[in-house]
């Protein structure tokens, strides 16, 4: 967007929602919406509190298990998928049912499973996350020049040398793709699992907040937990930007 | 072998379940009903009609979620990639929305609309709004220049080209838009009906958990798994059929 | 003034008794910090071919689509028939470099898709659009999609769309580009024929000198940027001996070798 020839920035109109919060919030429309300024000022409180950083640290935790439990894990399964047909063929129509079903309804099940707490939610995130990390690791390694591949043969690479050196590089790109929007869907999980087991991290934050009806507190948590996920989110673009330049020249 | 690939989805599906009855005979826990059991119990939710009742219940907050986003996400995504003031207001919302973990709004919207419909409706348009209006603001916005170029040298009105070339141009990524924000409402649903108040396939689910009545309980989330599967399967067709060699088209050569 | 600069500038053309159909004035055009196009003056003759023929990105596109009244020049102005142009008009059309075909579209509503433009009546404009489809050798296919088509026939839907419009003007952006040798050389006859039957006036971007000095009325060539017209070419005399035999025409041939000693300093 260009006014009288500068170029605003392009997150520039959240100044403007921002604005447009505190008027709402000042003129009192609505009880559930709070001053801007108020929730940033009981952001400041929020932060310091035990709760909220036992919240974020077990919140912390679950994501960190969960999604490296996702890229140990579906890496190495797409890469065999990629390059093995059978299984491939014999994992690829579950990999694509996982993708799209509804993995809210799995949550129940694991939690008579692994019990109320941290297992289940770290196994909640790995499942959101790691489906497109195999989709994608196996996009990566069909889509791999076969004179590479030839290549390595020919100077007479072991197989776990073409597996480290060749297939996992040269499929870098993709795999990278794949972590980015697996670890997106990560941080939904997390949530999700937290919500559904709500004696854990935020899940019970919010319990807690809504017992009480602290909307400023509500607020607040919400705004870090969505500043949060956004950082992310761009970190991971930004990463795959930078290795995208030779992905380009295969 | 012609029906090779067939044959090993039939043989992937008897591993999986196989595997999945054999983990319920050992049994790997209490809680885990074999695979003919939880088969059983969804055979007896059918015949007795619990199934379909449930999900008379379930795909309301559904149908009415997804359909009001649709109506909603595409005006609000054609609006913002024709026009470079609404990209700049409201792009960044859908941007936060998309990668924020918005079931974290639903204790407050519990708090705002309380525990019927509405809730749930919300629940709904909130996983399944911010994919179709990104898809759609960026299919716009995409458009080939060359081809909104070739509508103005032939005398196109602005109209026209929105109407006769970007909007046939973006239907194809509007539609998958479509697909992944209806697969989000499903997980919207389902969550609502867990989280907010057991209704539907989530009350069975939820109340055969309590009486420890598992096979109902795995034979409910299956259902649902199933059905969401297949529906976003026929999607997909659907969009093979009806989009059926238009982004081939825009090759040069 | 305007044709004194272009005596200036070469030698051979004679200060022609043509009526120009098109003529462009002292056009520049910067896009941003580039300078494509600087005080360029151009006229067309009506009912010939002038190719525009110079290095990539010199700025041939540029002109065209002013021309067309896609893009406004930065000074300068282009007149059509004695008119200013100010944007796309009915006069002129336009034959895309990557053909810009609807995928969704059949060829018949493709090619009938500027005579839709024009509020033309359906039963209508699907006449008017199956002569020329005919015309350019795609009967059998009007129902046909653009993917399932190769790119020599996806041209000449694009060349079909042009013509069904029936403007005085034609602008073809390197028509032949994406074809084979053969049916580029089909498409150069055929274009040949077009110029002789249909009275219209022809803009033609090539990269190709062959290709230029074989179809060409008038050839204008264009130096790298800040482009300007250095030279205009007029073979005269083996255009009248037939298709046949113009690749062994003395005079084709000098005019290539003559183009490609004034073109090869610019190519490193
Ligand atoms: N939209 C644009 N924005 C910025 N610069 C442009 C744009 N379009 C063209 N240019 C610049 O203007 C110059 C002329 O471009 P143009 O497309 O007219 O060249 P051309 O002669 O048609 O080249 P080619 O033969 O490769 O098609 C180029 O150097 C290009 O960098
Ligand atoms: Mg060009």
């Amino acid at each position: 967007m260009i006014v009288f020839g500068y170029r605003l920035p392009g997150m520039s109109s959240l100044i403007v929602w921002g604005l447009l919060w505190e008027l709402v919030g000042r003129l009192k429309l609505t009880f559930f919406v709070p001053p801007l300024s108020e929730v940033v000022a009981t952001l400041y409180t929020v932060i310091g509190t035990a709760a909220f950083q036992k919240a974020l640290a077990e919140t912390a935790y679950a994501f960190l298990a969960g999604v490296g439990f996702a890229i140990i894990i579906g890496i190495p399964v797409g890469i065999l998928m990629g390059k093995n047909r059978l299984l491939d063929e014999l994992l690829l129509p579950w990999v694509n049912v996982f993708l799209s079903a509804p993995l809210t309804a799995l949550v129940p099940v694991l939690m008579v499973l692994f019990g109320f707490g941290m297992k289940a939610i770290i196994i909640t995130t790995t499942l959101f996350g790691i489906w497109i990390i195999i989709l994608n690791s196996r996009a990566g390694v069909k889509q791999i020049n076969r004179s590479l591949v030839e290549m390595a043969h020919s100077f007479g690479a072991s197989p776990v040398d073409a597996f480290f050196k060749i297939y996992f590089w040269a499929a870098l790109p993709e795999i990278l793709g794949g972590v980015r929007i697996g670890i997106i869907r990560a941080v939904k999980g997390v949530i999700i699992g937290q919500l559904l087991i709500s004696i854990v991290g935020f899940g019970a934050l919010f319990e807690l907040y809504s017992a009480n009806f602290l909307m400023g507190h509500f607020w607040a948590v919400l705004i870090v937990l969505f500043a949060l996920a956004f950082t992310i989110s761009e970190f991971l673009a930004y990463l795959e930007r930078r290795v995208s330049y030779y992905a380009a020249k295969r | 072998m012609p029906n090779r690939s067939l044959l090993l989805k039939i043989l992937s599906a008897v591993i999986l379940f196989g595997a999945w009855e054999i983990a319920g005979r050992v049994p790997v826990s209490f809680a885990f009903p074999t695979f003919l059991e939880s088969m059983a119990a969804l055979v007896r939710m059918t015949a007795d009609g619990t199934i379909f009742t449930a999900y008379a219940e379930t795909l309301k907050p559904l149908i009415v979620g997804v359909a009001i986003s649709t109506v909603l996400g595409i005006a609000i995504g054609l609006w913002v990639g024709l026009s470079q003031f609404f990209d700049w207001l409201f792009s960044p919302i859908f941007i936060v929305m998309q990668a924020a973990p918005l079931a974290a709004l639903i204790p407050l919207l519990v708090l705002a609309y309380g525990i019927g419909l509405t809730s749930k409706v919300l629940v709904v348009c909130i996983m399944a709004m911010p994919v179709i209006v990104l898809n759609t603001s960026s299919a716009v916005r995409n458009t080939p220049e060359s081809m909104k170029e070739m509508g103005r040298a032939f005398l196109a009105s602005d109209t026209a080209i929105v109407l006769k070339i970007i909007i046939p141009a973006a239907s194809p990524v509007i539609f998958a838009g479509l697909r992944l924000g209806i697969s989000a409402g499903f997980i919207g649903a389902i969550l609502s009906e867990l989280k907010i108040t057991p209704t539907g396939v989530g009350d069975i689910i939820t109340y055969s958990r309590s009486i420890a009545d598992y096979p109902s309980m795995y034979a409910a989330i299956f259902s649902i798994i199933l059905l969401a599967v297949l529906f976003l399967n026929l999607l997909e067709k659907i969009e093979v059929v009806l989009f059926k060699g238009n982004q081939r088209g825009y090759v040069s050569d | 003034m305007v044709m004194s600069q272009t005596k200036a500038a070469f030698g051979q053309a004679e200060p022609a008794d043509y009526e120009s159909a098109v003529s462009a004035r002292n056009i520049s055009k910067n896009y941003g910090a580039v300078e494509a196009l600087r005080d360029l003056s151009l006229e067309f003759p009506r009912g010939q071919l002038t190719s525009l023929l110079g290095p990539s990105g010199c700025g041939k596109t540029t002109l065209l689509k002013i021309i067309a009244g896609l893009l406004q020049p930065s000074a300068g102005e282009v007149e059509v028939n004695g008119h200013t142009v100010t944007g796309p008009g009915p006069d002129r059309a336009f034959v895309f470099q990557d053909f810009a075909l609807l995928p969704w579209a059949t060829v018949m509503r493709n090619v009938a898709f500027g005579l839709e433009m024009r509020g033309v009546a359906k039963s209508e404009r699907e006449g008017i659009a199956a002569k020329y489809i005919a015309e350019v050798g795609l009967s059998g296919f009007e129902h046909s999609y653009p993917h399932e088509l190769s790119g020599g026939m996806r041209q000449r839907v694009g060349l079909a769309r042009a013509l069904s419009v029936d403007a005085q003007v034609l602008l073809m952006d390197e028509p032949f580009s994406a074809v084979d040798e053969q049916t580029r050389r089909k498409f150069q006859e055929d274009l040949l024929a077009l110029v002789q039957h249909e009275n219209k006036t022809f803009i033609f971007v090539t990269h190709s000198i062959e290709e230029a000095v074989y179809v060409s009325d008038q050839i204008a060539i264009l130096l790298p940027r800040p482009s300007r017209v250095s030279e205009i070419i007029r073979p005269s005399s083996f255009r009248s001996k037939g298709v046949d035999n113009i690749r062994r025409d003395p005079e084709y041939l000098d005019i290539v070798d003559q183009i490609w000693a004034s073109l090869r300093s610019y190519v490193e």
